[in-house]
């Protein structure tokens, strides 16, 4: 596959390995990637094996439906059980644990939960359920974001009143404000998101380097990408240059895409936002505004979502793994009590979630 | 989730394309890139084109790669 396979390439994956040898600093070094995606690659082609041991690869908050917190998957489960209404999904959501169920154990149960492909498939089910009440669960980051906003010009531009969106979209940069002031993480580097960069570009990263000094690397998601990126923030780190660097310039541009920009900013306003593990983080969410809040879930169903760190019942420690505190195995309860087939936390679900990443290594 | 594939421009109708990678064929929505034309390379999310592939700068990734030493 063209752009695929030739960013697998053996010799030069072996060259850059070779360099990162070459500049490791002899003291750990520890460097978070933010995105999922880079977690899934990082496991699956056992990149870490091949990297020097000191270098510590730490995943962070880079799963969409792992950092949605615990009280809107029960909102959720609970509006699945609303007469009429229907729950559209992306795969990955459904069967992430609620307080006392899942949107899969509510489905068997008779609820109408429907996995969809993109957001745009809404708008269809909308049309051809007239008599239903159609609600999407729109999880996602600044890359999904504007595939959520454009569905829902075109639902307004319809005229549909029987479709709903119930936003918990995040966005990237405030929380990794949150992670950078956490000095536990001794954190030395952030590999940056490379679909999330796609749509917002580089310069939302700037603050990182200037204000705290820490190098940032837009990559990729192939070995070869990676494998770049690590050599570019170890660069910046022997040289003592802390920049933002762009190693997925065949995609990201400084200034990201500017209509899918535009098309959030004319849809969602920015607001305070709660993230698994870590509670409130500001102005890190996207909820619908102006004209387009009469497709709000939360207004349409009057819901009383509260969003405060709730306990959990479980030993679940998702929420330290996704501020990169602990390593999936570190927790009690992984790959014993807690697997893909009885998943405890979200982590162990989402083949984007650390610990299922971990379980699969 | 923020998972990316790059696949070809086949046949452009409106907001909407058709794009193919190996066997794989897809409708996507094109919307967010403005000028985009058949046989240009897109990165696709959720049934939407979000960004173009440019080939001269995978190129010249490639080329970095080699030149490491």
């Amino acid at each position: 596959m063209k752009y695929v396979d030739e960013f697998r390439n053996k010799n030069l994956i072996d060259k850059v390995l070779q360099r990162i040898k070459e500049i490791m600093p002899s003291a750990e070094t520890n460097i978070m990637e933010v995105c999922g995606t880079h977690t899934q690659s990082f496991c699956r082609f056992g990149l870490d094996k091949l990297l020097p041991e000191n270098l510590r690869l730490i995943a962070g908050p880079g799963c969409p439906v792992c950092v949605s917190p615990q009280e809107y998957i029960d909102a959720a489960i609970q509006l699945s059980g609303e007469k009429n209404t229907v729950i559209l999904t992306f795969g990955d959501m459904l069967r992430i644990p609620g307080t006392a169920s899942s949107l899969e154990k509510e489905r068997a149960k008779g609820a109408q939960v429907k996995i969809v492909y993109s957001a745009l498939d809404s708008l269809k089910i909308a049309r051809e359920n007239p008599g239903k009440k159609i609600i999407f669960l729109a999880v996602g980051f600044e890359t999904t974001a504007p595939t959520i906003a454009l569905s829902i010009i075109r639902a307004e531009e319809e005229g549909l009143k029987n479709l709903s969106f119930f936003s918990a979209l995040k966005l990237i940069p405030p929380v990794m404000q949150h992670l950078v002031t956490d000095r536990r993480l001794k954190l030395r580097g952030f590999l940056c998101p490379g679909h999330v960069s796609a749509i917002i570009g580089t310069r939302p990263y700037e603050f990182i380097p200037r204000t705290y000094g820490i190098p940032c690397c837009v990559a990729g998601f192939e070995p070869l990408d990676i494998l770049e990126g690590l050599y570019i923030l170890l660069k910046q780190i022997a040289i003592n240059k802390p920049g933002v660097e762009n190693q997925y310039m065949r995609v990201v541009a400084r200034n990201g895409n500017l209509k899918a920009i535009k098309l959030i900013s004319e849809v969602f306003k920015v607001s305070d936002t709660y993230w698994r593990g870590f509670g409130k983080v500001p102005r890190s969410g996207l909820r619908l505004k102006g004209a387009y809040s009469k497709f709000d879930t939360e207004k349409v169903f009057r819901l009383k979502f509260k969003t405060r760190a709730v306990k959990l019942k479980t030993r679940c420690r998702c929420g330290d793994v996704l501020k990169g505190l602990i390593f999936p195995p570190e927790c009690r309860l992984f790959s014993k009590a807690c697997n893909p087939q009885n998943p405890v936390g979200p982590c162990m679900v989402s083949s984007e979630g650390a610990c299922n990443a971990y379980y699969h290594k | 989730m923020c998972l990316g594939i790059p696949m070809k421009i086949v046949e452009i109708k409106a907001d909407f394309a058709q794009v193919e990678t190996g066997k794989l064929r897809r409708t996507i929505n094109i919307q967010m890139l403005p000028g985009i034309k058949t046989g240009d390379y897109v990165i696709v999310h959720a049934g939407f084109a979000i960004e173009r592939v440019d080939p001269g700068r995978a190129k010249e990734t490639l080329r970095l790669f080699d030149e490491i030493r």
